[in-house]
């Protein structure tokens, strides 16, 4: 009997079906997993869940308040009156109250309110954040008639009460009149329910209540690790004027010292420079009444576009850049006077431009004759302008200036331009705007990085992503206890942070793969090898089937 | 004992786009105080972002489409350094330019784009995709200079104009690579995450552009596009000294819609809708503004395309009444050393002379020498037989 040469033996086929067998295994067990592995994207782990907790951002700020009592004939009296205070339940807040001590009652004794702060400060120096209300009766001199309230330069206030000192239903008169009191000056001096709400004013849409809390919002800048402040001279006459300004001097005695006290916020970095023959966009009218030239206030907004293509800024850093210019009237339009809208002069003879910065006018035709020679030589008046620029870059920082309520007097800033507690009210918005910046970047990002499958998420990010949150939960923590530095600077780290992760180069998604092109993408690879096996696969089912089914008939 | 006020702010989440937004009104109470002027956009700064994406000398075209527009706008006062300007090739000083260094929009040569304060911020090879969405959403290396970066803020209105050759759902850049509209419409939805912008306005003048902004999902956004889908659009008039079609006709008929702007003028968006109709256009303009908030018809087109600052008197000043603080001379004197500063040496060539030639490091034979040799040894195993294995090794 030959067998065929073709023909195939059992012993031929076993080995084929072993061989496909054995084939289907490695690819399945050996391949698909190696090849799962080796297409994955690199995605390091984040702390999803953290994040998630931070975006419910539920803020608790705290502020420390003391309030002291001087001292009133009769000692017995306000230890009376304190102890019926802290047994009221009905405040929303708890506040410390003692009685003042001999130092501060000597200060207290002091003939006016400006002199009482300032010794009431050498005594002690209050934290960040904090504030001291001292309450003085009604016998005092210290405040002038009409005023209740003052507030001093750095955290302290002084309260009058004017209730007589008796035990009975004058003691009702006495707190009904101090906790109102005391509430205003918190609203005036400390955070309020406006001022978080305009620096959440990115995550929580709200129903503006007053236009000013818009002009507010939109005139200062963000929150920014660093501002760039530059001071232009403008002189579009030089043929007839000669300008000097001691920009250095003048920056380092007005304008220095602000900055140094603002630095917990931001660094800040300072140029100067001179444009001569930069003209501004507008013709000034003449007004033969006032024998000057005039801009009203509507032509102004035109003014900046043509001065800005001039001014230049540092090529290197990405900070804002808040411009002040001094602009010096050509000859033929000296004096020339800013006008309101009801062609009223501005003192200040200068505007400013939110988010921009500010534009002074300095007319120098009164410094010299008609007979002169010209070019004449000038020497600008460096306090006057910098008075001006610090007004206006307060405003452009963010200090609001409030219209304190009837009865209350406020002691204008000191040489610094900053009291302290404008600094504080501006560290809790800053804090509370930089949280919640921070948290909705990490949020979106790892939202972002959840619905794209296919960016690499590198090991830095996941370290920025991680020091973010802990730097959030950190000054979370702090401003719930009151500390109120910590909580800027842990808030300050939290938003660098998570800028750099959101902001990092390599998470561009230049991989939208839809579904069509990944199956376009494998199917040449992938399908005649499996088209083979899938084969010989089938022919040993289809074989062991059809032996089971002789075996059956076998059977039978 | 502090004083405590608890303050529990919900978060508000913005990311997943079905979900309805909470919509900020805006007052427009047009009155006479200064705080008055605030209401009627919510904007403080302007920024455009012009992307021209086609290079070759036929597609001159694009680049005097897009030159135009970047000269209207800084007409209307936007300044170079808020432009982000991306031109794919050189018309200007292209070699078949029968007029170097200009580019002109208007046949017989009425009006040259190009000038001499253009300020081109990305150019040739460097206009591709990835540049593009990295200048939109801001994750540019840290080495980028200022002027390449779009640094607006949530205060900006944005313009984005693209010009180019596009499909139904991409737009071509550089005649190799291709943006859809589904990344673009996830790199403005980045923007509006981090608050990049307070509103956009995107005009796209390509062969069915209103594609491109079909998937739009973030708000504030208004867009124009100058055909519909499955329409083309056509160029407008060709020069016969230069040879090529100078201007595309949208934004032909756009250039002069807005040479009649000028930085004071009220005229509102509904006007620039109506800009190029079929007659004169062939192609059917198309604009979206379901995801705009305010009515087009209160949008100004200064509001996008100029830049009108809003202004502030400033009422008070602070009394400064310290002298300016002498600034301590440094006594000069001999032992002060200065710093000396010396240029690095940019082609170090007496190093490159005396150099010892590189050691290479020594790699493993790669896969297709190896394939090679194990042929060989199989067909000589096979032919010869495997008894001869003693003798090779």
């Amino acid at each position: 009997k030959s067998i065929s040469p073709t023909a195939v033996t059992p012993l031929d086929r076993r080995r084929g079906q072993l061989a496909a067998l054995s084939i289907a295994a490695v690819v399945i067990i050996v391949g698909v997993p190696l090849w799962w592995r080796t297409t994955e994207t690199y995605r390091a782990w984040l702390p999803v869940s953290q994040i998630k907790d931070l975006a419910k951002l539920q803020l608790h700020l705290s502020a420390d308040v003391e309030v002291v009592f001087a001292r009133v004939d009769g000692d017995l009296l306000v230890q009376f009156i304190i102890l019926r205070l802290q047994n009221m339940k009905p405040a929303r807040y708890e506040t410390k109250y003692r009685t003042a001590t001999i130092m501060e009652e000597d200060a207290l004794k002091k003939p006016t309110a400006a002199e009482a702060d300032l010794s009431l400060h050498m005594l002690s120096e209050s934290p960040c954040g904090s504030l001291v209300v001292y309450v003085i009766p009604e016998s005092s001199s210290l405040l002038p008639e009409d005023v209740n309230v003052y507030i001093g330069q750095r955290r302290t206030a002084l309260v009058r009460i004017s209730a007589q000192m008796r035990v009975g239903k004058t003691l009702e008169q006495l707190l009904a009149q101090l906790e109102p009191r005391i509430k205003q000056v918190l609203q005036v001096m400390s955070f309020s329910h406006t001022d978080i709400t305009v620096a959440l004013s990115d995550r929580v849409r709200f129903r503006p209540g007053n236009k000013e809390s818009i002009a507010d919002s939109m005139r200062a800048f963000k929150s920014s690790p660093g501002y760039e402040i530059t001071f232009s001279l403008l002189n579009p006459d030089p043929k007839s004027h000669q300008l000097h300004w001691d920009i250095e001097g003048a920056v380092q005695t007005y304008i220095q010292p602000l900055l140094t006290k603002l630095s917990p916020l931001a660094n800040f970095s300072i140029d100067s420079q001179t444009l001569y023959y930069t003209m501004l966009g507008v013709t000034p009218r003449f007004d033969s009444s006032l024998e000057a030239y005039t801009l009203n206030a509507d032509s102004l907004a035109h003014v900046i576009n043509p001065v800005e293509a001039r001014l230049g800024s540092n090529a290197a850093s990405s900070n804002p850049v808040l411009n002040f210019l001094l602009y010096v009237p050509d000859i033929r339009h000296s004096p020339l006077y800013i006008h309101d809208h009801r062609k009223q002069e501005v003192p200040s003879n200068a505007f400013h431009s939110p988010r921009w910065g500010g534009i002074m006018v300095y007319n120098v035709n009164g410094f010299y004759g008609s007979e002169t020679e010209f070019p004449v030589h000038v020497n600008i008046n460096m306090a006057k302008v910098m008075g001006v620029f610090l007004a206006q870059l307060r405003l452009l920082l963010g200090v609001q200036s409030l219209s304190p309520p009837p009865g209350f007097l406020v002691a204008p800033c000191g040489s610094t331009g900053l009291a302290d507690w404008e600094l504080d009210r501006l560290m809790w918005s800053r804090s509370v705007e930089n949280i919640a910046t921070a948290t909705t970047t990490i949020t979106s990002l790892a939202q972002l990085l959840d619905q794209i499958g296919n960016i690499v998420i590198n090991d830095n990010i996941a370290q920025q992503v991680s020091s973010a949150v802990t730097s959030l939960q950190l000054a979370m923590a702090e401003l719930e206890v009151g500390n109120l530095g910590f909580a800027l600077q842990y808030s300050k780290e939290a938003i660098l942070a998570s800028e750099k992760a959101f902001f990092d180069p390599s998470l561009l998604h230049l991989l939208y793969f839809p579904d069509d092109q990944k199956f376009a993408i494998y199917i040449p690879l992938f399908l005649p090898m499996c088209v083979p096996i899938l084969l010989s696969m089938l022919k040993i089912v289809s074989e062991v089937r059809q032996r089971r089914r002789e075996k059956q008939a076998k059977k039978e | 004992m502090l004083a405590l006020l608890m303050l529990n702010i919900l978060a508000y989440m913005t990311p997943n786009p079905d979900k309805t937004q909470i919509i900020i009104h805006l007052l427009s109470v047009i009155s006479q105080n200064s705080a008055g002027q605030f209401f009627s956009s919510g904007h403080t700064n302007n920024w455009a972002v012009l992307v021209c994406t086609s290079r070759f000398w036929f597609n001159y075209r694009h680049v005097a489409n897009t030159l135009s527009v970047y000269r209207s706008v800084k007409r209307l006062g936007i300044p170079d350094s808020h432009i982000v300007l991306m031109l794919a090739d050189d018309m200007a000083c292209n070699h078949r330019n029968p007029k170097p260094a200009t580019v002109f929009s208007h046949k017989n040569m009425e009006l040259n784009v190009y000038g001499d304060d253009v300020e081109v911020d990305y150019r040739g090879y460097e206009v591709t995709v990835e540049n593009f969405l990295r200048v939109l959403t801001g994750r540019l290396p840290p080495s980028t200079p200022r002027s390449k970066r779009l640094l607006s803020d949530d205060r900006s209105n944005i313009l984005i104009y693209l010009t180019g050759h596009g499909g139904n759902g991409f737009l071509k850049f550089q005649d190799s690579e291709e943006i859809s509209n589904v990344e673009l419409a996830d790199a403005f939805e980045q923007m509006w995450q981090k608050r990049r912008y307070n509103e956009l306005l995107f005009i796209i003048d390509t062969c069915q552009g209103a594609s491109m902004y079909e998937r739009f999902y973030s708000p504030n956004i208004m867009a124009l596009a100058s055909s519909q889908v499955g329409e083309d659009s056509l160029s407008h008039q060709p020069d016969l000294a230069i040879g090529v079609h100078l201007m595309d006709r949208y934004t032909f008929y756009m250039l002069e819609f807005l040479e009649d702007i000028h930085p004071a003028s009220k005229t509102n968006m509904n006007d620039l809708f109506k800009v190029c109709p079929k007659s004169q256009c062939v192609s059917t303009p198309g604009h979206r503004t379901d995801l705009f908030l305010r009515d087009p018809g209160s949008v100004l087109i200064t509001d996008f395309f100029g830049s009108v600052r809003k202004v502030e008197l400033t009422m008070d000043a602070i009394n400064l009444t310290d002298p300016i603080k002498q600034m301590e001379e440094n006594p000069v004197n001999g032992e002060e050393q200065k710093e000396v500063y010396s240029y690095a040496d940019q082609l170090p060539v007496s190093e490159i002379i005396h150099q010892k030639p590189k050691q290479k490091d020594w790699h493993p034979p790669d896969g297709f020498i190896l394939g090679l040799w194990t042929l060989i040894l199989l067909v000589f195993f096979k032919t010869y037989g495997i008894k001869h294995l003693k003798h090779i090794f």
